[in-house]
């Protein structure tokens, strides 16, 4: 594999790992026709996401260029991005 | 852009076929048997046409309408039984608007099964030899109308196969073709992003309504479609939340305006992006996008989803390279490559384009090959009685 990661929108402040990454590898993340290099600060599964840059409580996550949900903590750049600290904005009937 | 296709009256077809079509569940097995000895029919049965409420019966007749009225069927027999609620002479003059010869057999008044299947298959046999003297012509690309569907869907879908399939169907619309989505279910949790997309007020709050609708079909039997998404397993897959599992889905439909919203198998009156009232379930879902027109449908998949349908050739896309190995024989193409890194979304969705334009001209897919031909029936909202 060339990429180690996709960020599907230039929008977005989040990549999905395509293959199970280490805390501290150097990786390439795909965007449209170009790659770009970083360097993730914790493991990261299969699939899952990580912030590309810094992001505080209460922002938004950005996914596909749109609003996935919310950070429930900082979440600084290279860290796995799930269920610990994004909550959905929508996903409850309750909660339009 | 061009394609190989058939020229009817008033649409362009991908293939050519004699449509052999059950007005109610109860004829099936004479359509069955005739479709089985006459090569070049293709069979539409279902479980439906009777003892359901009048909001269903028209269903199940615009259905057939709509089906019967698909370009890719180049003459239709109606196979009815003689009771049922659905009026074959309704279904049958309806679809002869379109210039198309039916004709019809009636089991109760043919004298039974072994007549009918006789007199059938000696009445399509004649229609396939009429249908086989149509020849394909240069056709421009805006004829093609794409259904869209997703199905096993796994990590690669919302990452490669659908975002893929959404460029390919931008490329249509560019093209000045049609696209239809449907799966209403998958667009709960994103419903509000979707309808962002819609052209004005009035397409975003019928997406909205439609999206109401299907959760609140659910929710009157106790089925809280929302609360259980994202389920375990897609949490442990990676996906955060019902947004995040929706966008995924949504994705597959590009990035084009939303022209119109439409009720299960109406044909859309414009070209570009129109949503359809459908679930998620392949009989049903793909019974609807062929009775509202399509010529042509795309399928994505991370697991290896076999389904394809009677008459409109349904083209595979998995993003995932091992199933793209180990169910080949159900797969049509492979876009693992974007995953790789070796190719970028636009390059695959171009691919993508050039392939359906493939298809389109006659070139079979899996499904057509492997047998994977039936995965039809009427989608039904009220109960049989």
């Amino acid at each position: 594999m060339d990429i180690d990661a996709i960020r599907l929108n230039e929008k977005d402040n989040v990549a999905t790992s395509l293959r199970q990454i280490s805390a501290d590898e150097k990786i390439l993340i795909a965007q449209g026709e170009e790659k770009r290099e970083f360097s993730v600060r914790e493991d990261i599964p299969y699939g899952h996401k990580f912030a590309i840059r810094g992001i505080k409580t209460g922002q938004e996550i950005l996914k596909y260029g749109e609003v996935i949900g919310a950070a429930t903590r900082d979440i600084q750049a290279g860290f796995h991005a799930h269920v610990q600290n994004i909550e959905s904005l929508r996903g409850r009937g309750d909660r339009k | 852009m061009e394609f190989m296709g058939y020229r009817r009256q008033d649409a362009v077809a991908t293939r050519n076929y004699v449509g052999i079509l059950t007005t109610v569940t109860c004829a099936n097995e004479v359509a069955m048997a005739i479709s089985k000895r006459v090569a070049g029919s293709s069979l539409f049965i279902h479980h439906q046409g009777c003892c359901q409420t009048p909001v269903d019966i028209k269903r199940v007749t615009d259905a057939l309408i709509g089906l019967g009225k698909n370009p890719n069927l180049a003459s239709v027999l109606l196979v009815s039984l003689g009771c049922e609620s659905v009026d074959v002479e309704e279904v049958a003059d309806a679809i002869r608007l379109t210039g198309k010869r039916v004709e019809k057999i009636v089991i109760q008044e043919e004298g039974g099964a072994a007549r009918s299947i006789a007199a059938g298959e000696l009445l399509v046999q004649k229609m396939v030899q009429e249908a086989s003297k149509n020849k394909r012509v240069p056709c421009d690309a805006s004829e093609l109308i794409l259904g869209l569907k997703c199905g096993s869907s796994d990590t690669t879908s919302g990452l490669s196969s659908n975002p893929v399939l959404g460029k390919a169907s931008d490329i249509l619309i560019e093209n000045g073709g049609t696209s239809i989505l449907g799966e209403v279910t998958e667009f709960i949790g994103a419903e509000h992003l979707l309808a962002k997309h819609a052209k004005d007020e009035e397409t975003a709050g019928r997406i909205l309504e439609f999206v109401e609708r299907m959760e609140n079909r659910a929710k009157s039997v106790g089925c809280d479609i929302r609360g259980g998404q994202p389920t375990g397993g897609n949490i442990k897959g990676g996906l955060t939340t019902i947004e995040e599992k929706s966008l995924g889905a949504i994705a597959k439909a590009g990035t084009a305006p939303i022209q119109a919203v439409y009720e299960y198998g109406v044909r859309p009156e414009v070209k570009g992006l129109s949503v359809m009232d459908s679930p998620g379930r392949e009989p049903e879902i793909l019974t609807g996008l062929a009775a509202a027109g399509c010529n042509m449908i795309c399928f994505t998949t991370g697991r290896g989803a076999p389904q394809g349908f009677p008459f409109v050739p349904v083209i595979k896309i998995t993003g995932n390279e091992s199933t793209w190995e180990r169910l080949n024989d159900h797969m049509d193409m492979d876009v693992s490559s974007v995953l790789g890194g070796s190719e970028s979304m636009d390059a695959a969705g171009k691919r993508l384009f050039s392939e359906i334009l493939e298809v389109a001209s006659g070139k079979l897919t899996k499904a057509e090959i492997s047998g994977y031909t039936a995965s039809m029936d009427i989608y039904m909202v009220g109960p049989v009685i």
